[in-house]
């Protein structure tokens, strides 16, 4: 091994035989869904996740981790723990949405209808 | 930055046998579903070795990120000048930045961050190799910056479009950070390559040791790694190493030659009918060497993350709210 050209390990006199107790279960804390506003008038999008003891670290660490760069007016979090999510197995519930065009603008002809009453008018 | 995902090659030839275990239907929907290039998400019903093997490759990604960070940021404090300081301060910040969006994709199938960050400690987590070894001068962290760097993009990007869409998403962020460092670096060997003959020097003996490792870099040759189809078929894996390796020389020989600088590789030449990069094979002993723990910097690297672990475990411990439990974030 050659000697160390890092200064932290003189500073702090590092030894390379510094054994430690495993870190313990929630050692880093919970999660918290990280959701991002670039600019007023978007809409909040999830950006990922931070790991953080509270609400006010979890926003700090959220700027820090998704708006260092960019545009950002707005950041909320939400502890993983409060979001209630439909599984990727009962997709099917949004099967039949797109047949559903009675709910659609496109859904409703009425131009058919008004051109063939004009015509109906004029013979 | 990061290093190409090393699979230990006494691991894989189980792949096989461990696939009988699985269901055939779900099986073949799942492989059906990566076929159409669609996402898997996290609570989607995966083959255990997918699973197995994505927590191993995108956990030993985030280890590389941490420890990557360790010889750049030993140069913080020495860095030419206040604007370079800075840059290099951001560098640092973006990697750390991106080990935590890997560690959270990791979390994503069922291991917790603790867990992962005991095994980068004890040794039991491998990271990239080329972080085994010493950024001895300013050069050094130059050349880390623009070539290792250069060789993380090519093997994210091409692993952004995988089939895990968790991996996928940090990736993508990850991806764009990285063209800053690529910038970064490559701004700062010109400087050095279009400088003083001091200057001129010292970049090129920091390109001559760093060779070996870039060409370490993308992993084992694949006349000796035959492990991956599935992990390509999975999509886990979205090129072999001799073509990351390939398409590197392809884009960065030439940017090298450019300087003046040269590559300390007499064999290194393009092949004008095959369109391929010819190179002495790289030194594959040394590679295992170091990877299991035989480098310059190995103990050194372990012992510097211990110390911030230990350091900052109280910090934490005071900070730990009453009732915290745990939940697997959700993508």
């Amino acid at each position: 091994m050659i000697e160390s050209l890092d200064p932290r390990i003189k500073r702090a006199a590092i030894s390379t035989d510094n054994n430690i107790e495993p870190l313990s279960p929630l050692d880093q804390w919970e999660t918290y869904e990280v959701f991002h506003q670039k600019k007023r008038g978007d809409q909040h999008m999830h950006v990922g996740i931070v790991h953080a003891a509270n609400p006010e670290m979890a926003l700090v660490f959220a700027k820090e981790q998704f708006g260092r760069r960019g545009l950002s007016a707005n950041i909320w979090v939400v502890n993983t723990r409060h979001v209630f999510a439909s599984t990727y197995e009962d997709a099917d519930i949004f099967e039949t949405t797109s047949e559903k065009i009675y709910r659609e603008a496109g859904g409703y002809k009425v131009m058919d209808k008004i051109n063939q009453y004009k015509k109906s008018q004029k013979a | 930055m990061y290093g190409n995902a090393y699979i230990d090659p006494n691991e894989v030839n189980k792949t096989h046998s461990v696939l009988a275990d699985e269901d055939p239907k779900l099986l073949a929907e799942f492989e059906a579903r990566i076929e159409r290039g669609e996402k898997i998400e996290p609570k989607d019903w995966m083959p255990k070795e997918y699973r197995k093997q994505l927590i191993r490759m995108i956990e030993q990604h985030g280890h590389s990120e941490i420890i990557g960070a360790l010889p750049e940021g030993t140069w913080i404090t020495r860095a030419p000048g206040f604007k370079r300081k800075l840059a290099l301060m951001a560098k640092v910040q973006d990697e750390v930045g991106h080990a935590q969006l890997l560690y959270s994709a990791a979390e994503t199938l069922g291991k917790s961050r603790e867990a992962m960050i005991n095994d980068l400690i004890t040794g039991k987590s491998k990271y990239s190799n080329v972080f085994n070894y010493p950024a001895f001068t300013w050069a050094d962290a130059c050349i880390i910056a623009w070539l290792i760097d250069a060789g993380a993009i090519i093997n994210q990007v091409a692993n952004a479009k995988g089939s895990y869409g968790p991996y996928c998403r940090a990736l993508d962020r990850i991806c764009t950070e990285e063209s800053f460092h690529l910038k970064y670096g490559h701004d700062n060997v010109v400087t050095l390559a279009t400088g003083t003959p001091v200057q001129r020097k010292m970049v090129q003996e920091a390109l001559n040791r760093w060779w070996p490792p870039i060409m370490h870099f993308f992993g084992p040759s694949d006349k000796i790694s035959s492990h991956t189809e599935i992990l390509m078929k999975w999509k886990v894996k979205m090129a072999t190493n001799d073509d990351m390796r390939q398409q590197f020389l392809n884009m960065y020989v030439p940017k090298i030659w450019d300087l003046g600088l040269t590559v300390p590789d007499a064999n290194l030449k393009k092949n004008a009918e095959t369109g391929k990069w010819e190179y002495t094979e790289p030194d594959w002993d040394e590679f295992k060497r170091v990877i299991n723990g035989g480098g310059p910097c190995n103990a050194e690297r372990l012992a510097v993350r211990r110390n911030a672990e230990e350091r900052g475990r109280w910090v934490r411990e005071a900070l730990k709210a009453g009732q915290t439990a745990y939940v697997v974030p959700f993508a």
